[in-house]
């Protein structure tokens, strides 16, 4: 009884502290002027408009989707052969690209962020938006290796080897088998990529910062030139979409195995 | 398909992509940042190539000692404080039915994913006088007049935590949701309460992973570029937000570097630590 | 030449030799049964046929054509693997026309040949069912139809029923028997089972450490095993040591049995004797006398262990020829000389 009570309690509390500064925003985001009070006086749905009718903010939106789709995607196609060669081929030298894939997630953000820096002005290529593209594509790419080697290792090799006693080769294997068994995977490690880009600050800024906004680039400049509701709504829309993907990966995959709740090589 | 080892230079065309990816992206602009470490800075650019020590000699000055003193202080206290409230947490979470666990997954992926500012601006508003707690309190009768709660180290602790805490909990989720259930059970038919059982038996067969969690969210904390710079006082800044700081507001990319090399150093002496825990947890 | 024809085949993993020059000739339409304990090279020999591992030297030749270079898509076999693998993402009659899909088989073609297999495994109508909805013994089905889709000259099990529970897995080993005999196709079945052995196979090799010990019908395996480890291998059997005595008369433990010779030159051996065959009586006469420390009745066959000298031979016997003992009791144990196999050194 009093156990059950208290680990409510204790769920209570931490749920109250991961929530209590996005109930604030979302009734911030409603104020029906444009005045920083909560909780809300009145009530107007106008700052979600402003997303999509303001030219800057819906310029905003769409540098921020652009970016997120394309960088998403290419992390992908960086993870996928790569993931596949390491299931498939003994080559132990090979794991220094997977080393290499993860290191960039792993280092204080701001460090790979100087460094697409330097790197973009040295090579003479700063402040184009294609560069903000592959440095997310590559801050990112432990996201879709990760997923994807989860993927392969719990690929039962047998399922292989009995495609080819029935006559596929190499290529039908990995197209009729491989790829429909990994396609979750993929698919949850591309919305993983997705999200975390649309939501990346620092990388985005230190390439694209001078020259473009994107969301959270435009939220925080706007923090630094006075308030506007329309940053409280962008915040909400954030969640929203997170918790959309990451709800739709829950319903559609396993998210527990995603998150390691079983052991790689076990079913 | 059974692995094999590659025979012929086809059966390596798959790394090619990814291969030359992270080396063009990756590996070279993090040489770059290196060199970039050496050289002079130029006012009027970002930097004219030298080979100086000067970058790093700066470090040395009683400044960049309290700002990495305080880094190092608050990226502990950030780690303790959320191992403390994620361990019991994410073991209770483990014990609950599935919805209950992926429904809390996919609320603590959302937030790990939320952008920094998004964070910093959530509790600058939280801790704000027109909009924030305060006024709450004084709703209830706790306060007589709404007040600001920032900037304060108390905020910058406060989101640092905020911010940390989902990461916390699912880098100790699979090792907690893993555990054999028929260790506590065997200390429950021994008698021990279940309070006791987590602290006898749950705490001491996860030592290890308790430190490498404790390493990997300092890391982590480490990383704050914005939080301090929100919620706190210039004193609260951290080495993360002075390398963005010198970076882009000072233009003196060089000295950036140097102490981004430094921070790089620390992080993987910190990363190559926490293998060696995980290593000895395997071993046992 | 038609059949199987395995030469000197060999696989080393460093300096471990799972197979060690393996020679083998299976006739065509044979039931072949690789019978051993888990790390004999059973496995590694059937891999090795159908092309999943590569042989250190050697060569496999089927129908007259050495198939050693060609790669497992190029072999024209069936197998069915120990995890059954049959694919999660397909239906059940996705699964069996795989092998005819890939081939780029019409969709009619494809429909008519997974009707004519779920139809022989006595499946009708599952085609649309998603693999993890079928039971145990279904998914076996599964399994074996796949493998046959394309008719293919071999067909290989690897240890397939050993999921299934013992009832099931006695049904299946029937099953599978009478479906090879209908279709006359060579099979090669790995198992550690014996008795999954003795059902199915025509020609059943013993393997042990690498090597063939004997190949043979199952009744000669069993009748006449080549080695103690044979013949402790498949059944139960009493291991007794024999040797000649001064008067040149063959003795077991110490007891002289008439009409039992030893190969010429040999004066000690070991003899394999099964327990049906060993017959208990009155002590006294030519039999040899011990004393009953346990026995066991089955209901079917009642099991008696008599101890004599320190070792200890089990008799068994049906409940009609009920031998009168009990524990503790002296007997009299009689070995028919026809019986006793004198084994190898």
């Amino acid at each position: 009884m009093t156990a059950t009570f208290l680990r409510r309690l204790y769920f209570t509390v931490v749920a109250l502290f991961l929530s209590a500064p996005l109930i604030v925003v979302a009734g911030v985001s409603v104020n029906a002027r444009q005045e920083l009070t909560f909780p809300p006086k009145g009530f107007s749905l106008a700052w979600y408009g402003q997303i999509f009718t303001d030219p800057e903010w819906r310029l905003a939106l769409i540098h921020s989707v652009t970016l997120a789709v394309c960088s998403a995607a290419i992390a992908v196609a960086i993870a996928l052969p790569l993931a596949w060669f390491l299931w498939r081929r003994i080559a132990p030298w090979a794991n220094i690209f997977q080393v290499l894939g993860l290191a960039p997630f792993i280092l204080p953000p701001v460090i790979t962020a100087l460094g697409f820096l330097s790197f973009w002005a040295t090579v003479g290529l700063f402040g184009h938006f294609f560069t903000a593209i592959i440095s997310h594509a590559i801050f990112f790419v432990t996201l879709p290796l990760v997923t994807l080697s989860l993927g392969f290792a719990s690929i039962d090799r047998s399922l292989v080897e009995a495609a080819a006693t029935m006559g596929a080769d190499d290529r039908t294997v990995l197209k009729t088998v491989v790829l429909p068994l990994i396609l979750p995977y993929l698919v949850s490690g591309y919305a993983f990529a997705f999200v975390l880009s649309l939501n990346e600050y620092i990388v985005a800024y230190m390439t694209i910062g001078f020259t473009t906004e994107t969301l959270p680039i435009k939220i925080f400049n706007a923090l630094r030139y006075g308030y506007t509701p329309t940053m409280a709504s962008v915040s909400v829309f954030f969640v929203a979409v997170a918790a959309l993907v990451f709800g739709s990966i829950a319903k559609f995959g396993d998210i527990r195995r995603l998150l390691g709740a079983m052991s790689s090589d076990g079913n | 398909m059974r692995r094999e080892a590659p025979k012929s230079l086809a059966d390596y065309t798959p790394l090619l992509f990814p291969g030359l990816m992270l080396v063009v992206f990756f590996v070279v602009p993090f040489s770059t940042m290196i060199a970039v470490s050496f050289f002079k800075r130029n006012p009027s650019g970002f930097y004219t190539p030298d080979f100086v020590i000067d970058n790093y000699a700066r470090f040395l000055t009683a400044f960049f000692g309290g700002v990495l003193g305080f880094s190092l202080l608050l990226a502990v206290l950030v780690a303790v404080c959320c191992v403390a409230i994620a361990f019991p947490f994410t073991y209770l979470l483990t014990k609950r039915p599935r919805r209950v666990q992926t429904l809390w997954l996919v609320g603590l992926l959302s937030v790990l994913s939320l952008s920094e500012v998004i964070i910093g601006f959530a509790w600058s508003t939280l801790f704000s006088q027109t909009a924030g707690i305060t006024n709450l309190f004084v709703a209830i009768g706790l306060m007589d007049k709404p007040v600001a709660l920032l900037p304060t180290f108390g905020a910058v602790l406060a989101g640092m935590v905020y911010q940390a805490l989902p990461y916390t909990i699912l880098v100790l989720y699979p090792a907690l949701v893993r555990l054999d259930p028929t260790l506590l059970e065997a200390a429950r038919t021994l008698g021990a309460s279940p309070v006791r059982a987590f602290f006898n038996v749950v705490t001491p067969a996860l030592r290890n992973t308790i430190v490498a969690t404790l390493i990997m969210v300092f890391v982590f904390a480490l990383g704050s570029y914005l939080l301090p710079q929100i919620l706190g006082r210039p004193r609260h800044w951290t080495l993360s937000v002075l390398i963005t700081d010198q970076a882009i507001y000072q233009s003196n990319m060089p000295f950036a570097a140097a102490m981004a090399v430094f921070l790089v150093l620390i992080s993987l002496a910190l990363v190559g630590l926490t293998l060696l825990v995980g290593r000895k947890e395997n071993a046992l | 030449m038609s059949g199987l024809d395995i030469n000197a085949i060999t696989k080393t993993f460093g300096n471990f030799t799972a197979v060690d020059k393996v020679r083998l000739n299976v006739p065509h339409g044979t039931f072949v049964c690789l019978l051993g304990p888990s790390g004999c090279g059973k496995t590694t020999l059937l891999r090795m046929i159908a092309g999943l591992e590569e042989p250190t030297s050697g060569a496999i030749v089927l129908d007259g054509d050495d198939i050693t270079p060609l790669p497992t898509h190029k072999r024209n076999l069936g197998m069915v693997f120990q995890s059954l693998a049959l694919f999660p993402h397909l239906s059940v009659g996705d699964n069996i026309a795989y092998a005819l899909r890939i081939r780029g088989a019409s969709k009619e073609e494809q429909k008519k040949r997974v009707e004519e297999l779920l139809a022989l495994i006595h499946l009708p109508g599952f085609a649309d069912r998603p693999v993890a909805k079928l039971s145990g013994g279904q998914r076996q089905r599964v399994a074996i139809a796949r493998a046959l889709a394309l008719s293919p000259k071999l067909f290989l099990l690897d240890e397939p029923l050993s999921a299934l529970d013992a009832k099931l897995r006695e049904a299946m080993q029937v099953e599978l028997r009478q479906l090879q005999q209908r279709l006359g196709i060579t099979t090669i079945v790995v198992t550690h089972d014996q008795r999954e052995a003795m059902t199915m196979a025509d020609l059943v090799v013993v393997m042990g450490h690498g090597r063939i010990l004997q190949a043979a019908p199952p009744i000669e395996i069993y009748r006449k095993p080549a080695d103690a480890f044979v013949a402790d291998f498949i059944g139960i059997t009493n291991l007794l040591p024999a040797e000649i005595d001064s008067a040149g008369r063959t003795t077991i433990l110490g007891t002289a049995i008439p009409g039992l010779a030893m190969p010429v030159g040999v004066a000690k051996a070991s003899v394999s004797i099964r327990p049906e065959d060993v017959h208990l009586g009155e002590a006294g006469g030519r039999a040899i006398t011990g004393q009953v420390t346990f026995v066991r009745d089955l209901g079917g066959t009642i099991e008696t262990f008599v101890e004599v000298g320190g070792t200890s031979i089990i008799a068994v016997a049906t409940p009609r020829e009920r031998p009168n003992v009990s524990v503790g009791a002296t007997v009299g144990v009689t070995l028919p000389p026809e019986s006793c196999v004198v084994l190898g050194p």
